[in-house]
C-alpha cells in the first residue's frame, strides 16, 4: 500500500496544496526525500505564483492529481549537498523552476534541452523516478538534482528574481531561438501580465525596440514611462492596428486566452516571426494568405533547458532585470489566485515562503 | 474612354480567355505593348496549368478582373529584344513564372525577393504600370521586362519544364528558406498534384528521405516506384498516423484544400517546420499546445525571387528533374480544367500553345 506523503520520505516538510478541483489551498504536511547523493537541499525563501500554478490546482489541463503542492519559481539558500554534488555548496543561494528530472540520454538532454526530453519530470504534480509524486515550492524545503538547481547570482534579489525561473525563460528561450534579439530590430509583445512585462525588459536589455500591444489602453503609461516599452498597441483600435502593419520583426504573444492571430499576422513584415508562448486550449484560426504572402511563421517555444535558464539567469543579473511582483504571506495564497483569474497584479504576486510559511505543529 | 483589349497596345495578340466565373474560356483577341527598350517579346511554345489558374478562373479568391488570360508557368523563344537587353538574344530559349515586374527599390526587391515586394506585378490579372491589366501565357505572345525573364536551360525539356516556373519554385524556395535541405533528414509531402509530385523529386535530389502525406491510398505504388518515395502515409487511416507520430524533421504542405493541421504538426520531430505553399480559401485551425510543447512552427511561402527561381531551373536541369505532364492543345483547356478540378491528372496539364493555338 502506498505510503502517505507525511511518511513516504524521511525529512518532514510542511506546505500549502490544493485537494480538489476548487483549488483551494490549504495546510498541508507531507515529507522531501533524504539528500541523494547528486541532490541539492535548501531552505525556501520565496516563491512566485505563475498562472499555471492555477491552471492546474484548479485542473484546468486535465492532469492535475491530488493534493497538488505548486510552485515552480522558487528560490532559497542551501541547507545540504549530496556528497557527489559539485557545483552547489551550503548557503548558497539557489533556484528551481519548471522541472526537477529528465533521462539525461536522449538527443534533447544531449543537448541542453530537457524541457524536450520525453521523460521530462515537472516539479509538481509527476511521477519521479522513485515513483513518488513531486511537489513544488509553496513549501518550506526543496530537495532537487544538482543538474536542475539554478545558481542565483548574488546581485539578482531573490523575491523579485523568483519569477524569472519560469516566466523569464519563457520569453528569453524565443526571443533567442527565433533571432529577435538582435540591436535595432522592433518585436511587438502581445499582453502585458506576468510574461509579457519580463518580456520588454529583456528585449530592451538587448537592444530591441518594443511596442507593446494590448487590449486595455489604461496600460500604455505602465509600459511606456515604468517598463521602457518604445510604443504601444491598442489591439482593438482598428486605426492604430492598421498604420503599425508590416512594422514589426517579430512578435512575442503571451496570451493564453482565445484571440484572433490575423491582425496579429498583419503587423509582421515579410518575413516576420509571430512566436507563440501562452498556451490557448483550443486551436486558433490561422489565415493562410498572409502567411505565404509575406513568408511569415508562427511558431512555439515553452519554457527553456537548464543550461539556456542559467544563462538567462545571469543575463538578468547583469542587466538589472527582476520581475515586479507584489509580495504577499502564504495565507494571502487563495486570495491571490482570485486575482490573478482578474489579472489584477502588477506583474506576479510572490509568495514570501521564508517569512510567513510556518508549520503549525 | 478605355481603349479595348484589342487596341490598347501596338503588338497584335491571340489568346483563350474566361469572361465570366463560370470560368469557361473561349478565344480572344487582344494586343502587347511595344517591345520597349528593356523588354523581350517571346513567342510562346508552352504554357503549364497551374490550379491558381482554376482559382482565378472562377473568381474563387474573389478577385478576378474579367477577362482573365491565365498562364503562368510560360515557355517560349525570343523573337525581338529592346536596344538595352543584355542578358537575352532573339532564339533564346526562355521562361516567364508568376511575376512580370516590381518597384525594384525596396527591401524585398533588393533582396532579390521581388516576389515579396508590395507593389509585385503578376503575370495576370494585375494591373501594370501603365494602367493596362496583364495577361497570362494562354496566348501566342508575351512582352516582359528582361529582369524578370527565366534563361531556360538546353537539356529541359520545354514541355516538361514549364511547370517549374510556378510549382517547381513554389516548393524549391521554402526548402533552402527554412533549411529542409540537410542530406538524411525526413521531409514529408502533403498532397501529390502538381506541386507535390516536383516536391518529392526535388527533395530526393537534395539527398532527404521523403514519405508522401496523401488522404489516397492508390496513390502509393506511383508515389513510392515512379516518383522515388521513400515511404507514404495515409492520412485517414489513424493507425499509421500514430505510428510516425514525432518522425518528420519537416513538412511541405502542398493541399489547397481546407484540411487538419493538428494531425501533421504532430508528425514533426521537436523543432519541426510546417510550411504551406497551397491556398485555401479559408482559415485553417492552429492547436498551439503542440507548437508550444515541441517548439514547433507553421510557415508559408509564395514562389520565389527571379534570382532563386533561374538557380531552381539550373538546379532541375542538373539533376534532370522535370514535372510529369499531359501535354494538351488550347481547345481542349475546358476539359482539362474540369479534369483538374477533380485532381484527375498526372500531375499536370501543359498547353502545346505553339502547335494548337490557332485563329
Amino acid at each position: 500500500m502506498a505510503k502517505s506523503p507525511e511518511v513516504e520520505h524521511p525529512n518532514k516538510a510542511f506546505g500549502w496544496a490544493a485537494r480538489d478541483t476548487s483549488g483551494l489551498l490549504s495546510p498541508f504536511n507531507f515529507s522531501r526525500r533524504a539528500t541523494g547523493e547528486k541532490d541539492v537541499t535548501f531552505k525556501v525563501l520565496y516563491c512566485g505564483i505563475c498562472h499555471s500554478d492555477l491552471h492546474m490546482v484548479k485542473n484546468e489541463w486535465g492532469m492535475s492529481t491530488y493534493p497538488i503542492i505548486p510552485g515552480h519559481e522558487i528560490v532559497g539558500v542551501v541547507t545540504e549537498v549530496g556528497s557527489g554534488v559539485q557545483k552547489f555548496k551550503v548557503g548558497d543561494k539557489v533556484g528551481v523552476g519548471c522541472m526537477v528530472g529528465a533521462c539525461h540520454s536522449c538527443d534533447n538532454c544531449t543537448n541542453h534541452l530537457e524541457n524536450y526530453c520525453p521523460k521530462m519530470i515537472l516539479t509538481y504534480g509527476a511521477k519521479y523516478y522513485d515513483g513518488t509524486t513531486t511537489y513544488g515550492g509553496y513549501s518550506d524545503t526543496m530537495v532537487s538534482d544538482e543538474h536542475f538547481v539554478i545558481r542565483i547570482p548574488d546581485n539578482l534579489p531573490l523575491d523579485a528574481g523568483a519569477p524569472l525561473l519560469c516566466a523569464g525563460i519563457t520569453v528569453y528561450s524565443p526571443l533567442r531561438f527565433y533571432g529577435l534579439d538582435k540591436p535595432g530590430m522592433h518585436v511587438g509583445v502581445v499582453g502585458l501580465g506576468g510574461l509579457g512585462h519580463v518580456a520588454v525588459k529583456f528585449a530592451k536589455a538587448m537592444g530591441v525596440k518594443v511596442t507593446v500591444i494590448s487590449t486595455s489602453p489604461n496600460k500604455k503609461k505602465e509600459a511606456l514611462e515604468h517598463l521602457g516599452a518604445d510604443s504601444f498597441l491598442v489591439s482593438k483600435d482598428q486605426d492604430q492596428m492598421q498604420a503599425a502593419q508590416g512594422t514589426l520583426d517579430g512578435i512575442i504573444d503571451t496570451v493564453s486566452a482565445q484571440h484572433p492571430l490575423m491582425p496579429l499576422l498583419g503587423l509582421l513584415k515579410t518575413q516576420g516571426k509571430l512566436v507563440m508562448v501562452g498556451a490557448p486550449e483550443k486551436p486558433l484560426e490561422l489565415p493562410v494568405f498572409p502567411l505565404l504572402m509575406g513568408r511569415k511563421l508562427v511558431g512555439g517555444s515553452g519554457i527553456g533547458g537548464m543550461k539556456e535558464t542559467q544563462e538567462m539567469i545571469d543575463f538578468a543579473a547583469k542587466h538589472n532585470i527582476t520581475s515586479d511582483i507584489e509580495v504577499i504571506p502564504i495565507d494571502y495564497v487563495n486570495t491571490a489566485m482570485e486575482r490573478l483569474v482578474k489579472a489584477d497584479v502588477r506583474y506576479r504576486f510572490v509568495i514570501d515562503i521564508g517569512n510567513t510559511l510556518k508549520s503549525s505543529s | 474612354m478605355a481603349k479595348s483589349p484589342e487596341e490598347e497596345h501596338p503588338q497584335k495578340a491571340f489568346g483563350w480567355a474566361a469572361k465570366d466565373s463560370s470560368g469557361l474560356l473561349s478565344p480572344f483577341h487582344f494586343s502587347r505593348r511595344e517591345t520597349g527598350d528593356g523588354d523581350v517579346t517571346i513567342k510562346i511554345l508552352y504554357c503549364g496549368v497551374c490550379h491558381s489558374d482554376l482559382h482565378n478562373v472562377k473568381n474563387e479568391w474573389g478577385f478576378t478582373m474579367y477577362p482573365v488570360v491565365p498562364g503562368h508557368e510560360i515557355v517560349g523563344t525570343v523573337t525581338k529584344t529592346g536596344k538595352n537587353v543584355k542578358k537575352f538574344k532573339v532564339g533564346d530559349r526562355v521562361g516567364v513564372g508568376v511575376l512580370v515586374d516590381s518597384c525594384k527599390r525596396c527591401e524585398s526587391c533588393q533582396q532579390d525577393l521581388e516576389n515579396y515586394c508590395p507593389q509585385m506585378i503578376l503575370t495576370y490579372n494585375s494591373y501594370s504600370q501603365d494602367g493596362t491589366k496583364t495577361y497570362g501565357g494562354y496566348s501566342d505572345i508575351v512582352v516582359v521586362d528582361e529582369h524578370y525573364v527565366l534563361r531556360f536551360p538546353e537539356n529541359l525539356p520545354p514541355a516538361a519544364g514549364a511547370p517549374l516556373l510556378c510549382a517547381g519554385i513554389t516548393v524549391y524556395s521554402p526548402m533552402k528558406y527554412y533549411g529542409m535541405t540537410e542530406p538524411g533528414k525526413h521531409l514529408g509531402v502533403a498532397g501529390l498534384g502538381g506541386l507535390g509530385h516536383v516536391a518529392v523529386k526535388i527533395g530526393k535530389a537534395f539527398g532527404l528521405k521523403v514519405t508522401v502525406i496523401s488522404t489516397s491510398p492508390k496513390k502509393e505504388e506511383e508515389a513510392v516506384n515512379r516518383l522515388g518515395a521513400d515511404s507514404f502515409l495515409v492520412s485517414s487511416d489513424p493507425a499509421k498516423m500514430k505510428a510516425a507520430i514525432n518522425t518528420m524533421d519537416y513538412i511541405i504542405d502542398t493541399v489547397s484544400a481546407v484540411h487538419p493541421l493538428a494531425p501533421l504538426i504532430s508528425l514533426l520531430k521537436l523543432n519541426g517546420k510546417l510550411i504551406t505553399v497551397g491556398l485555401p480559401e479559408k482559415p485553417l485551425e492552429l492547436p498551439i499546445f503542440p507548437l508550444v510543447l515541441g517548439r514547433k512552427l507553421v510557415g508559408g511561402s509564395d514562389v520565389g525571387g527571379i534570382k532563386e527561381t533561374q538557380e531552381m531551373l539550373d538546379f532541375c536541369a542538373k539533376h534532370g528533374i522535370t514535372a510529369d505532364i499531359e501535354l494538351i492543345k488550347m481547345g481542349d483547356i475546358n476539359t482539362a480544367m474540369e479534369r483538374l478540378a477533380k485532381s484527375d491528372v498526372k500531375y499536370r496539364f501543359v498547353i502545346d500553345v505553339a502547335n494548337s493555338l490557332s485563329q
